[in-house]
């Protein structure tokens, strides 16, 4: 009885999510007419009140139509977002995988202070670093190209820090066997720290990909040329000019989030379970 | 002669490895990051127009620039409402989810979504929701309250902090389930025999052994309420209603003047504060360890 009450209570606060969601799936199904009539009072000066129906009263793909077909900007803006946070996330792999597996599985000197200096990393504000990000963009003369959102975020030190804890999880006698037939550091790196720690490479991806694909302050900072916009500052923008396209465009930018999410549900969970674990 | 020679320089090879794995991050990070920060705390001293060492004249025009107050201000109540809140309620939502033991875990996923949501996907339906002839209103009306313009009024702190809650609880309750996964299930039992009731139980073991997860969730709960500045910017723009101009509209307002001063010396009084409020964090958390 009383896990019945719980899981009523609970159902009636996910409503606070799957509501939200499925107004904007389903609105974005509505015909423009019906949009504007709807809308008219938040976009234009009408008076009385927005109504935003559950469901369209004519559901026509129309938004869809007209944003796929009639502007080529989404279709820039959408490959602006993929160009920009694909590389950054293979980037925070390539580059912090090996880093972590130093960090995990090696005693060094300095190991502490420089772990110590990634965290802090980690933990500090894009607002703090701004600055300093500007300027050497700018020396290196990367300032309005994709380069000054893929370099900095390629070597955010989060991923290095949520791969640690799942590389430091791999039992030693397995790479010790494998160090006492021979195998070198690198081998053993390759074919017992990349696919046992695998989930943590995962995580880090779906995290990583979350975040960037969701991201503001850089491109909004280091890239002045709105050619080079990523959806995710783009979309914004166009709102109150045509809503329908700009509700289409709000769900096919949440798509690729959501399957990501969805998929890697399992690596997304084991990786905010890893960033809170202690030392 | 000859073997010790080679175990000595296989002794420095494996002294090599970890550095080698560590490099390619290492140079990056410092050409990046380390390097540029450490410019920048030396700018901070400095007049950028005329090159000169200027001593904190930079840190007191920021101090005093009443700009600065302000976002300063909204910045600090913003975390003191919206992190205790935000933990409070993510923990009920957490222990709630591990009540029901539900098995296909399609509730722990829906409280996760908003996560995935880009802000870009709902900020449409925030402004039509949150607007003053919008749907909330539209609500309100229908019981008979005042209009209220949420965005443009001391109501936007309260919009801000609900939509940076909505979009966080989901990751704070994995992290208060991952801890309250991880005690062990003994303790429980053996209090069951001693004949504690169910609350004795969650005073007496569960709160204890969550303190440790406490410290990380409130370390990653200021992380993210830094980035509440997306919703806040994309809803409202560079200048918000003046409840909710916190430091992020500041430094970004800074930037497109080009106020390279102010800005050096803000980066690192941010800094700072950012590292002690951590460090007393930690502090707190090993005394609480302690006893």
């Amino acid at each position: 009885m009383r896990k019945w009450l719980i899981a009523i209570l609970l159902c009636v606060l996910a409503l606070l999510v799957w509501i939200p969601l499925w107004m904007i799936i389903s609105a974005s199904f509505m015909g423009s007419e019906e949009m504007t009539q709807n809308l008219a009072p938040v976009l234009s000066d009408k008076t009385g009140y927005a109504l935003w129906p559950l469901l369209p009263q004519y559901p026509t793909l129309h938004s869809y139509v007209e944003l796929l077909l009639d502007s080529p900007e989404f279709f820039t803006m959408f490959w602006n977002s993929c160009g920009q946070v694909f590389p950054v996330v293979i980037g925070q792999i390539l580059v912090g995988a090996p880093a972590a597996w130093a960090f995990a599985r090696y005693d060094f000197w300095g190991k502490k202070f420089l772990y110590a200096i990634y965290i802090v990393l980690m933990l500090l504000p894009f607002q703090v670093t701004m600055v300093s990000s500007y300027f050497v963009l700018d020396r290196l003369g990367l300032m309005n190209t994709v380069w000054a959102i893929i370099l900095p975020g390629a070597v955010s030190t989060f991923p290095v820090f949520l791969m640690i804890r799942f590389f430091a999880a791999i039992p030693t006698a397995l790479t010790e066997a494998a160090a006492l037939d021979g195998a070198g550091p690198w081998q053993i790196f390759w074919y017992i720290g990349l696919p046992l720690g695998a989930p943590g490479i995962l995580s880090a991806v779906v995290l990583g990909f979350l975040e960037y694909w969701n991201m503001l302050e850089q491109p909004m900072t280091f890239l002045k040329d709105k050619t080079l916009w990523p959806l995710s500052l783009y979309l914004p923008a166009v709102t109150s000019e045509n809503a329908g396209a700009s509700l289409a465009a709000s769900v096919i930018m949440l798509l690729p989030a959501l399957l990501i999410f969805l998929f890697g549900q399992r690596y997304l969970e084991a990786g905010i379970s890893a960033s809170g674990l202690k030392d | 002669m000859k073997k010790s020679k080679s175990t000595a320089l296989r002794f420095s090879k494996e002294k090599m490895v970890p550095w080698l794995f560590l490099l390619p991050s290492l140079i990056l990070v410092s050409i990046f990051v380390l390097i540029p920060f450490v410019d920048v705390v030396r700018r901070s001293f400095f007049s950028s127009m005329s090159g000169q060492f200027v001593g904190l004249k930079n840190y007191v025009a920021v101090l005093q620039n009443e700009a600065f107050k302000l976002a300063a201000k909204n910045t600090v109540r913003f975390t003191l409402v919206c992190i205790p809140l935000l933990l409070i309620l993510s923990l009920i939502l957490a222990l709630l989810i591990d009540a029901i033991k539900e098995q296909k875990g399609i509730l722990k996923t829906s409280f996760l979504i908003p996560m995935s949501i880009p802000v870009a996907s709902v900020v449409l339906l925030w402004k039509v929701f949150f607007h003053e002839n919008g749907l909330l209103n539209r609500i309100l009306a229908g019981i008979g309250a005042e209009k209220i313009d949420w965005l443009n009024s001391e109501w936007a702190f309260v919009v801000l902090i609900f939509t940076y809650i909505w979009k966080n609880v989901g990751y704070d309750m994995v992290l208060w389930l991952s801890g309250i996964t991880s005690i062990s299930p003994v303790l429980y039992e053996s209090a069951s025999l001693d004949g504690a009731n169910s609350w004795q139980r969650f005073l007496k073991i569960t709160l204890p052994n969550l303190i440790p997860t406490l410290f990380t969730v409130t370390v990653l709960s200021l992380l993210n309420s830094f980035k509440v500045f997306r919703e806040a910017y994309l809803i409202a723009g560079s200048y918000p209603h003046e409840s909710i101009y916190l430091l992020q509209h500041l430094f970004n307002n800074w930037f497109t003047k080009l106020d390279v001063d102010k800005m050096c010396a803000g980066a690192v009084l941010m800094a700072i504060t950012v590292v002690s409020v951590i460090g007393i964090l930690q502090w707190m958390w090993g005394r609480g360890e302690e006893s």
